[in-house]
Formats: C-alpha cells, sequence, structure tokens
C-alpha cells in the first residue's frame, strides 16, 4: 500500500499531519469557550488520539527493511535562505516519533492537572498540544533550520507548564530551563548558519539546510568540522543533559507537574541524544569520532555522578531525576562508541527510558497526589497497606535497573556489549552504573514501600482502576519490548547501519567486528 | 560668475516627503485656527497623510525596480530601494503610534494637533536621514528628526519627569549633533566635497594616488560619536533609559522605531554608501559597539524593575544586534556583491520597529489602568484580566527574544546569516548569547503576565477596568498579526528586501 518510498511524495502527507493536527488542535482549544470545559477537553483529547493514532498507523506503514527516510514530505518554505519544509522517518527516529504520538494522549487523558479554573485548563491543554507538534517536529524535520525552530520553540509551552503547573519553586526552574536551553540552542544556531555556509563554499555549491544533502556532499577540512560539530555539541548537550551542564534537570523535574516531568523524560531529554545521532554523527562523522573521548568520559562521569548522587537523594522525584541523567550517560556511550549494537542500543534506550522512566514519574505524581509529598522519609510501609500500587512501582523500577527480560536491559546491554569493542575501559566503568542503579533504586523502593506504615501512609489509597488503564499501556511496552525487542531492533538496524557506514566513509574509524556477536538473543534481527 | 540656475526638481519623486510635511504644516496651522477637533480626528487625518505618503512610496518603489535609482534636486536626494524601504518602514511605524496617542492624549485632556504635526516633521526628518545623498542635507534630516522628538518627550506638560525627559534629550542630542556636523566638516576638509556621490569618487582617487587621509578618519570617528548617540550604542547610551522612562509611552514607541530606523538608515548612508574605502576603519570601531551594546544593554535590563526601562535598555542591546548586520555589511561595502548585511539591517528594523510599537502599545494600555505605574507590578495576573492583551504582549516578547515562528526570529537569523557568510564568527556567537541574557529579561516580565496574581480560584471574568481602546487594540492586533505572518512566511519581505543594496550616490 504504502511501498518502498525512499524519497517522493505520498499522496497523504502523514508527517506533517502529525505536526499540524495537534497545532489545529491547540488553536482550536484557544479558540473554545472556557465556558465549555467539556468541549475544550473533548477537543483536545480528540487531537491528541488521532496524532497517537496517525504514529501508530505510521509504524505500521513503515517499510522495516528499507534505507533511507521513509514518507518524505518537502515543499519549499523560504527560497532565499535555501529552507524547506522537509519531513522525513527512518528507524532512529521512528520510535520516537511513535512514542511522542501515544505518549500525549496518555498524559492529557490520565494525568489530572488540578485546574484552578476552566480558563487554566484550556491553556493546560492548548500548551500541551503545541509541546507535542514541537516535539514531533523536531524529531520529523530534515532541515536543519526546521530542527532548529522546532527544537527552540519546545521551549516555549514546556516553560508555560513548569512555570503555571508546577510546585513551590517552578517559576525559578522554568526560568533556568529556558535559558540553560536557550543558551545552548544559540551556539547551534550559529553553527547550522555556519555548516550552510561553509558547505555552500565546500562541495555544496548553494545555500541548503538540507540534512541530507549537507552531509553527503559537504567536504570541510577537518578542523573546520570539529568546530561546528562543537556548537552543536553544546546544544545537545544541555538538552541530554551531559555532566557538567545538567543541572538544570532536576530543578525543571522535581518542580514540573507529573505531566510535565512526564513529558520531558519520555521525550524532550531524547532530543539531545537524538541529536547527537542524527546530526552529530551524520554530519561531522570525523569530528565526533575525534573527540569521542571527550564526550565517552563525560557520559560515564554522568553515569556515575549521579547514580551516587541520586543514591543521596531524599526527595524521591530529584532521584529519579539522576537517574535519568545517569541512564542517559549510557545513551550518549553508546553514540559515541559508534558501532553498529550500540547505537542499535542507544536508539532502542531512548525509547525504553522514555517509557519506564515516563511511568516512574507518573507513579511518583500519583505517590504526591495521595500524600502531598515527596520526602522520602515521610514514607513507608506502603506496599502493605497498596501491594498493587507497590507491584507496579516494582515493575517500572525493575525495567530502570534494567533488569533482564523487560526493556531497560535489552537497550543497556546491547550499549555494554557494543562499545566494549571501541570503548573498553569506559565501558568497564559505566557497567559499575548497572549496580549503582540498582543500589540506589531498590534502596528507595525499600524505604518507601517495606517497613513499618505509620499513621499517615497507613491510609494510603490503593491504586485506581484509571491508574491502571494509564499504566497498563507502558507496562505492555517494558514487557513487550523486554521480552520480545526483534520488531523494534529489526526497523532500527538499517537506518544504524547506514550510519556506521557514513562514519566509515567520512573519518579514520574502522567498526571493529562488522556485524553482530553471535548467540544473544536480541540479535535475531539480523 | 554664472547666474544661478535652479536644480531640475523630480516632484513626484519628491511626493512622499511633501506630502508628509505639507500635512504637518496644515495639521498645526488649520489646527490652531480652529477649536478642537471631534475625537479621534487629529489622529485620522494624520494617519490618512501618513498612509498616503506609504502609498506614494510603494509606487516609486515598483517605479526604481523599473527604472533603477537616480539622484535628486541636483544629487541631494537618493532615489534608491533603500531609501523606499526606510520610508515605508518609518510610515508604518507612524501609522501603529499614532493609533495609540489619541487615547493617551485624551486620558490627559491634551488633544491637540501638536503631537501629531511633531509626528509627521519627525518622519519627514527620518526619511530625508534614510535618503540623504549628501551630509549636510542628512544633518538637516537629523535636526528635524531630532528637534520633534525633543518636544515630543516633553510634551506631557503636567509631568514634571516628562519634562526632564525631554531637556536631558536635547541638551546631550545638541551635543551630538555638534560632534556630528564637526565630522561632516572634517571629511569636507579631506574629500573637498559634502556629496555623497562626490566623496566617494574623490577618495577613489586619493585611494589610488595614496593621498593624506588623517582628516577623513577624524571626520569617521566623530561622525560615528554622533551617530551611535542616536542610535544609542553603548557607551553613547546613557540618556536612553531616562528619556525613554520618562516620556510619554506613545512618544517612546516613536523614538524606538522610526528615530532607530532613521539613525540607522544615517549609519549606512555614511558608512556603507560614502565611505566604503575605510571600511576596513570603521569596521573595527563598530564591532566594538556591536558588542558593548549587546553585552551591556542585556545585563543592564535584566536588572531594571520599571518595564519602560527594561525596554530601553533592552533596545540598546537590539541595536547592538543591528549594529552586527552593519559590521557584517563593512566586510564587503562598495564591492558589487555587497552581502546580505543591509539586507539583514532593514529587515531587522522592520520587524523591530512593528513588535516594539506592539510592546509599547500594551504598556500604554497597562500602564494607564496602573496610573502611570509601569512597575512589573502593574502586569500581575494580566492573563486573567485582559488573556487576549496577555496572549499579544507575549507574542511581542518572544519575537523581541528571537524565538522563532516570529518575525524577531526572522530578524535575528538573518544578522546572524549575514556575520557568518563573512566569517564573523565571534561576533555572531556573542550576539546569541546576549539573546539569551536579553531573554531572561522578557521571561521576568512573562512571568508577572503569567504567573503571578492567579489568586482567584473561580473562573474571573475579563476585567473591565483594564479597557483597550479602539486606536490601541487595532494597533496591537496589526501589530501581532505582523509579527506571527513574517514569522511564519517570511519570503515575500526577504524578497522584497533584498533589492534595497542598489544604492544611488
Amino acid at each position: 500500500m504504502f511501498g518502498a518510498v525512499a524519497s517522493g511524495e505520498l499522496a497523504f502527507p502523514i508527517l506533517s499531519m502529525l505536526i499540524l493536527v495537534p497545532v489545529g488542535g491547540a488553536v482550536l482549544v484557544a479558540l473554545l469557550s472556557a465556558r465549555r470545559p467539556e468541549f475544550v477537553k473533548l477537543a483536545a483529547v480528540l487531537t491528541s488520539v488521532f496524532t497517537g493514532a496517525l504514529s501508530i498507523w505510521l509504524t505500521i506503514a513503515f517499510e522495516r527493511s528499507a534505507e533511507g527516510f521513509q514518507f518524505v514530505s518537502r515543499h519549499t518554505w523560504i527560497e532565499q535562505w535555501g529552507i524547506s519544509w522537509y519531513l522525513g522517518v527512518d528507524g532512529i527516529s521512528l520510535f520516537m516519533v511513535l512514542l511522542t504520538g501515544v505518549l500525549f494522549p496518555i498524559v492529557i487523558l490520565g494525568i489530572d492537572a488540578h485546574h484552578k479554573n476552566a480558563r487554566q485548563e484550556k491553556r493546560y491543554l492548548a500548551w500541551m498540544l503545541l509541546l507535542q507538534a514541537g516535539v514531533m517536529g523536531s524529531f520529523l524535520s530534515l532541515d536543519l533550520f526546521m530542527f532548529f525552530i522546532f527544537f527552540e520553540i519546545v521551549l516555549v509551552p514546556m516553560y508555560f507548564l513548569i512555570g503555571g503547573w508546577g510546585y513551590e519553586n517552578r517559576v525559578y526552574a522554568a526560568t533556568k530551563f529556558f535559558l540553560f536551553t536557550m543558551l545552548g540552542s544559540a551556539f547551534m544556531l550559529v553553527s547550522i548558519i555556519a555548516t550552510a555556509v561553509l558547505a555552500r563554499d565546500n562541495g555544496v555549491g548553494q545555500i541548503t539546510f538540507d540534512l541530507v544533502v549537507l552531509a553527503e556532499q559537504s567536504n570541510f577540512a577537518a578542523s573546520t568540522g570539529r568546530w561546528l560539530f562543537f556548537g552543536f555539541a553544546v546544544a545537545f548537550a544541555v538538552k541530554v543533559p551531559i555532566f557538567p551542564v545538567h543541572t538544570w534537570l532536576p530543578d525543571a523535574h522535581t518542580q514540573a507537574p507529573t505531566a510535565g516531568s512526564v513529558v520531558l523524560a519520555g521525550v524532550m531529554l531524547k532530543l539531545g541524544t537524538y541529536g547527537f545521532i542524527r546530526f552529530g554523527l551524520y554530519l561531522f562523522p570525523e569530528a565526533a569520532w575525534w573527540s569521542r573521548s571527550l564526550f565517552l568520559t563525560l557520559a560515564v562521569i554522568g553515569v556515575i555522578y549521579a547514580a551516587i548522587v541520586a543514591t543521596m537523594q531524599s526527595d524521591l522525584k530529584r532521584l529519579v531525576a539522576y537517574s535519568s541523567i545517569a541512564h542517559l550517560g549510557f545513551i550518549v556511550l553508546g553514540t559515541f562508541a559508534i558501532t553498529t549494537q550500540s547505537l542499535t542500543g542507544s536508539v532502542l534506550q531512548m525509547v525504553s527510558h522514555g517509557v519506564s522512566t515516563g511511568a516512574l514519574f507518573l507513579m511518583v505524581g500519583m505517590i504526591y497526589e495521595r500524600r502531598h509529598t515527596r520526602q522520602i522519609s515521610e514514607l513507608g510501609g506502603i506496599a502493605s497497606v497498596a501491594p498493587i500500587f507497590a507491584g507496579f512501582f516494582m515493575v517500572i523500577m525493575l525495567s530502570s535497573i534494567a533488569v533482564p527480560g523487560l526493556n531497560g536491559f535489552v537497550g543497556e546491554f546491547l550499549i555494554l556489549i557494543g562499545s566494549f569493542p571501541t570503548a573498553r575501559w569506559w565501558t568497564v566503568v559505566a557497567a559499575t552504573g548497572v549496580i549503582l542503579a540498582a543500589l540506589y533504586l531498590l534502596w528507595a523502593y525499600q524505604r518507601v514501600f517495606h517497613g513499618e506504615a505509620d499513621e499517615a501512609n497507613r491510609s494510603f489509597p490503593e491504586i485506581r482502576a484509571r491508574e491502571v488503564a494509564v499504566l497498563a499501556p507502558f507496562i505492555v511496552a517494558i514487557v513487550f519490548t523486554g521480552i520480545y525487542p526483534k520488531p523494534i531492533l529489526e526497523r532500527i538496524e538499517p537506518a544504524v547501519v547506514t550510519l556506521v557506514q557514513h562514519v566509515e566513509s567520512r573519518s579514520g574509524f574502522v567498526e571493529p567486528v562488522p556485524g553482530a556477536v553471535a548467540g544473544t538473543s536480541d540479535q535475531e534481527g539480523n | 560668475m554664472p547666474p544661478f540656475v535652479g536644480p531640475e526638481v523630480a516632484w513626484f519623486a519628491l511626493s512622499p516627503l511633501l506630502v508628509l510635511s505639507g500635512g504637518g504644516l496644515l495639521l498645526l496651522v488649520v489646527g490652531a485656527l480652529t477649536g478642537r477637533w471631534p475625537r479621534g480626528l487629529y489622529a485620522a487625518v494624520t494617519a490618512t497623510v501618513a498612509g498616503t505618503a506609504a502609498v506614494l512610496a510603494a509606487i516609486q518603489w515598483s517605479r526604481i525596480a523599473d527604472d533603477g535609482p537616480s539622484t535628486l534636486v541636483a544629487g541631494a536626494l537618493s532615489y534608491d530601494a533603500f531609501a523606499q524601504f526606510l520610508t515605508i518602514t518609518i510610515l508604518i511605524s507612524v501609522i501603529l503610534v499614532v493609533l495609540l496617542t489619541d487615547e493617551d492624549l485624551h486620558e490627559s485632556d491634551a488633544d491637540g494637533p501638536e503631537v501629531y504635526g511633531l509626528y509627521l516633521m519627525a518622519a519627514t526628518g527620518g526619511i530625508i536621514m534614510a535618503a540623504a545623498n549628501d551630509l549636510i542635507v542628512l544633518f538637516l534630516g537629523l535636526e528635524a528628526l531630532s528637534l520633534a522628538l525633543y518636544v515630543l518627550a516633553a510634551s506631557a506638560r503636567q509631568r514634571s519627569d516628562s519634562q526632564e525627559s525631554g531637556l536631558k534629550y536635547f541638551v546631550l542630542g545638541g551635543f551630538s549633533s555638534a560632534f556630528f556636523l564637526y565630522g561632516i566638516a572634517l571629511i569636507y576638509g579631506g574629500t573637498g566635497s559634502t556629496n555623497i556621490g562626490r566623496i566617494v569618487a574623490s577618495l577613489q582617487s586619493s585611494v589610488t594616488t595614496g593621498g593624506d587621509n588623517a582628516l577623513v578618519l577624524a571626520g569617521i570617528a566623530l561622525l560615528l560619536v554622533g551617530l551611535g548617540f542616536k542610535v544609542a550604542a553603548v557607551p553613547f547610551h546613557v540618556w536612553t533609559p531616562d528619556v525613554y522612562q520618562g516620556a510619554p509611552t506613545p512618544v517612546t514607541a516613536f523614538m524606538a522605531s522610526v528615530g532607530k530606523a532613521a539613525a540607522f538608515a544615517a549609519i549606512v548612508r555614511v558608512l556603507v554608501v560614502a565611505l566604503p574605502f575605510y571600511r576596513e576603519d570603521w569596521r573595527p570601531a563598530i564591532w566594538l559597539l556591536a558588542v558593548l551594546s549587546l553585552v551591556v544593554g542585556s545585563a543592564l535590563a535584566v536588572v531594571q524593575t520599571n518595564v519602560k526601562r527594561m525596554l530601553a535598555y533592552s533596545s540598546i542591546s537590539h541595536a547592538g544586534f543591528l549594529l552586527v548586520a552593519i559590521e557584517a555589511a563593512g566586510h564587503r561595502a562598495g564591492e558589487a556583491d555587497p552581502g546580505s548585511g543591509v539586507v539583514a539591517l532593514v529587515i531587522y528594523l522592520l520587524a523591530y520597529s512593528v513588535l516594539v510599537i506592539g510592546t509599547f502599545a500594551v504598556v500604554t494600555v497597562v500602564g494607564r489602568n496602573a496610573s502611570g505605574d509601569v512597575t512589573l507590578d502593574a502586569f500581575k495576573g494580566l492573563s486573567t484580566r485582559r488573556p487576549a492583551l496577555a496572549l499579544a504582549l507575549t507574542v511581542f516578547l518572544f519575537a523581541q527574544a528571537g524565538v522563532p515562528f516570529t518575525s524577531g526570529f526572522v530578524a535575528k537569523f538573518g544578522v546572524i546569516q549575514a556575520a557568518v557568510e563573512e566569517r564573523s564568527y565571534a561576533i555572531a556567537i556573542i550576539a546569541m548569547v546576549a539573546a539569551v541574557i536579553a531573554a531572561f529579561l522578557y521571561l521576568r516580565i512573562m512571568v508577572s503576565v503569567w504567573l503571578s496574581g492567579e489568586s482567584s480560584d473561580v473562573d474571573g471574568e475579563p476585567d473591565q477596568t483594564l479597557r483597550i481602546p479602539i486606536g490601541a487594540g487595532l494597533a496591537i492586533a496589526a501589530a501581532a498579526a505582523f509579527t506571527l505572518v513574517v514569522g511564519v512566511m517570511p519570503g515575500w519581505l526577504i524578497s522584497t528586501a533584498e533589492a534595497v543594496t542598489t544604492y544611488a550616490r
């Protein structure tokens, strides 16, 4: 029905729809009267569900073994500057698009954000839909200019979501988040323009922001490429966030409303790791290879440092935020090890981390709703009063620890095994991070759920049907990915193989063990 | 001695200037002889005059596109796309500001033709600056603009800070005019003419013969001081916060839009058009002014509590961005391919003029309600009281911060691209970082608007005490629409602006 469309246009512009439907929904929500809140909510739910359905359809229609970008949609936007509305999806972005499509309806439907009045709810829904459009646009853009504007525009709704619906220190956290990320983007904008301008003089011949053309046809001097790469890397490093520019994240996460944290951890942080893979490695393979030891080191420091800090946290939400930094360190490790396995693991882990950490933030939000505290010391013995709740938390937490059979294991294992040949000692050190993760999460679980329930915790309500419904998709994704990752891996791998070949052709790098290590169940997709 | 022969005058080419100055004079004379006109009529007449002039300028634009640029009145004025683009920019600003002024004057019971007449005279002066092909003519335009602005700044007669603002501006402005005039004299000494065409011709021959240039260099330095004052570049910016704060808000909007556009047009005429042979000498100076303006403007904006002062400092930071465009233009000034610096500059000027007027329009509406108080507190809870107004202000502030899908982003992108084209990476990065610092300031205003004062737990109805006058509402809506349309579809503006680099000398 859809054929292998590596180029050309489809009759139905599904990728443009994925961006424009939520935008339209946001406008509709903004225009509807706050006096009829049920219509407002209905409009928001329908548009986000429709977007989610489109993303599922996209995943089904995706040609799994085809190389290159699919469903490409391309229109001239600003002719004078060589800018196009240029969208496409491949194995690297496919599952992030799916996650973005599915996560938002769940968040919009499933999380009660406690609005003071109908007008507030209206605003909240409009910002949510705009955020979805922005994140979608970032994952789908194949034009550097377009990527930048989506990458930048997501700050606005997120700023208002944290600042308007967050906890005590929300304005500080929102402002810090906005300025940190914008500072990173400032360097990236200069780099993007410089890339286009210098590529014109070095091989491309005209001003264009087309990612594919720039990556395939440009031939920068090595030093030029390194400078340009650095500009991009600053923006992505802040977004991921990589140690030492991670300080905005714990604040943003702790102060953000549950929905904000879920979206932030689920998809927004992945804009950084995705950026490294899609733009860093693809555009500047030589520079990425040259600077890998720096990023590997920072990634490993992030893994260990964040794990240690997480252990010391007294605030459950902050603990999860630091665990997020540690997990993202693994993704960066896999990215800069540049082997097929490690990159496949990184891409998969981007999705897995989004699912499991998103779900963790959801459950922390549920705890806060019941007890109005996030302090670990004030919680305790919850497993005895709410065993099912504790069970759900346990599964999600184990997936975050990367226990075999759950989704976290597949990604982390691939990253570690794939990184070992090219980044041996970094991998060895990072592997201890897996143990540390078990330490801080299990210890937190023990303090929160085990022991004697005190007066306040004895009335901890059991999980509700609605909450089960919200968590069910996460649990399904966690278990499915853990047991049968093949359908996902076989879609990711062709794109990764192409990328690694591109890096090899452009730098001195040669992948040490091409193909796969035989014998692991995860490799059936090869 | 040959008998004096008057120059040939192309009346149609001068028609925007004639309509504006004639309209201004007529308004003053008829207004003085008749009683008070019905409410809004002064503003309507002024807007009509400015609109007519803008239409004439647009017609001339297409004629220039067909026939090519030329000079007017014996080489005194340029008749080129750059002049027309700036003319239209200035006139759009005038129309928008006029829409704000009516209510502001009516509130203080000062309805009258004077302010409108002065707007038209100031706009005439600004357009002359943009079109000047002779340094003396440029000076005349500068004085026409400045004198009108001095009076306008002091036009709120009951308020002493307005008086103070006018006086301060006058004294310091007088100084800068003197510098500028002395600079012209030295250039005349060095080149033998004040006519830009002849200056270029003279420098062309002296460059080939290796003539003495100390006079010209000193002249450039003095001209830069004078122009730096007019565009409020650091370190010549000290008047800006006080004058912006004291002047009536619509006048502040006028200064920030028309004043800035005219002054930057003058910089282009003097440096890029007249003195391209000295570009290696003036470019480092512009570099320094740009960096200082960006850093100081952004940093000091952040610590203010009065919104008008904040916007004054942010206008200094924007002047820094505009100077980055001039710096970029300086790399290839006078060459056949002049680069995109001036194109980026005019786009920035148009976008900035519209959105700064929009911002000040919201400040006018909010400030009037808070009895002239425009501290951050006056904006608290604006989102509950007036959601549409709050949304418009958000659009303007994000545009000033350079967030995508607004004209402000397109403008900044153009400037950074022009700088990167010339390999001026350092200044491009400094400008972007300064933009981030300045973003903190806009976020502070946004916090007041959206995130504080949401105390009511019930569904708040729009606050009826905060009335949005029709004129101001119209101006805000038009400015917001323009800001978003250019942000999403900037192609037409860019291709229009690309014509401006063919100057008439």
